[in-house]
């Protein structure tokens, strides 16, 4: 019985996650430009590993699965917004220009 | 006492990570995490870890909270069928109160990974963090949202 429900709950997390990287993915298609792809690129698609790790720790029931989803997750928390954040700062500099709808830009120094 | 304490929470997690409880196991992740300590001696604080501990879960679970919210944003967004009606991207100079590099590094991570809202740099003053919002109706209230919510933390977090 409870062996039931917890597989239903893995399956449960597992198609959360995927809807979430799946999000992510077709926001890369659809986003204008690369710093609004950023955002999808690092929310949608950090949170889509994070279901999938709990569907991973959920699922084995082992203490060592566990913590290692668990160190995965962080060691995900503590990454993707670094490159995402990399990637934004290095496109700037290089010279794209955010895409034309774009309301204020701060960073412009004219 | 508190690198003692960083170095046997890194043999915890080097354990957690290989996977192996050994007592080997356990030793090599300690040395690791030393030296690792070693290297970054004159970075690291002496920060209290325990007395802290209660704002710093606080701080996590406004994170996580805000995680979801976010991520649940994005998916709304774009699979919304007149997203580049909704789409109103801005790049703005948020004041920063937060003054270490500790603080602004854990700031500018968290305001990433929230509703909206990206790091792209830090001025060369450090007195702005320019972020890109995704949406962004109202400057001011976006500016004191982040301030009130997750920079007033973190500084509660760090101050001594």
């Amino acid at each position: 019985m409870i062996q039931e429900i917890i597989s239903y709950m893995v399956g449960i997390l597992l198609i959360v996650g995927a809807i979430f990287s799946l999000a992510a993915a077709i926001g890369l298609l659809r986003l204008p430009d690369l710093y609004t792809r950023m955002h999808a690129a690092s929310k949608a698609g950090t949170l889509g590993a994070g279901f999938g790790f709990l569907a991973i720790a959920l699922a084995s029931m082992e203490g060592s699965v566990i913590l290692r989803a668990f160190a995965g997750f962080v060691f995900l928390l503590l990454t993707a917004p670094i490159s995402a954040h990399l990637l934004a700062r290095a496109a700037y500099f290089a010279g794209y220009k955010p895409a034309p709808v774009t309301k204020v830009d701060e960073m412009d120094p004219k | 006492m508190t690198l003692l304490l960083i170095s046997v929470l890194l043999a915890l997690t080097w354990a957690a990570i290989t996977g192996t409880f050994s007592l080997g196991n356990l030793i090599l992740g300690f040395v690791v995490g030393g030296a690792s300590l070693w290297v970054i001696r004159l970075q690291v604080g002496q920060a209290q870890i325990l007395r802290k501990l209660p704002k710093i879960i606080s701080l996590a679970l406004l994170f996580l909270y805000e995680l979801i919210l976010s991520a649940f944003k994005v998916l709304v967004l774009v699979l919304s069928p007149n997203m580049h009606k909704k789409l109103q991207p801005a790049i703005i100079a948020f004041p920063l109160r937060a003054k270490t590099d500790a603080e602004i590094t854990l700031l500018a991570n968290l305001i990433t990974l929230t509703p909206g809202t990206l790091s792209v740099d830090v001025s060369p003053d450090r007195s702005s963090l320019y972020v890109h919002a995704l949406e962004m109706p109202d400057k001011k209230k976006m500016i004191k949202d982040i301030a009130n919510g997750f920079e007033a933390k973190i500084i509660e977090v760090f101050e001594p």
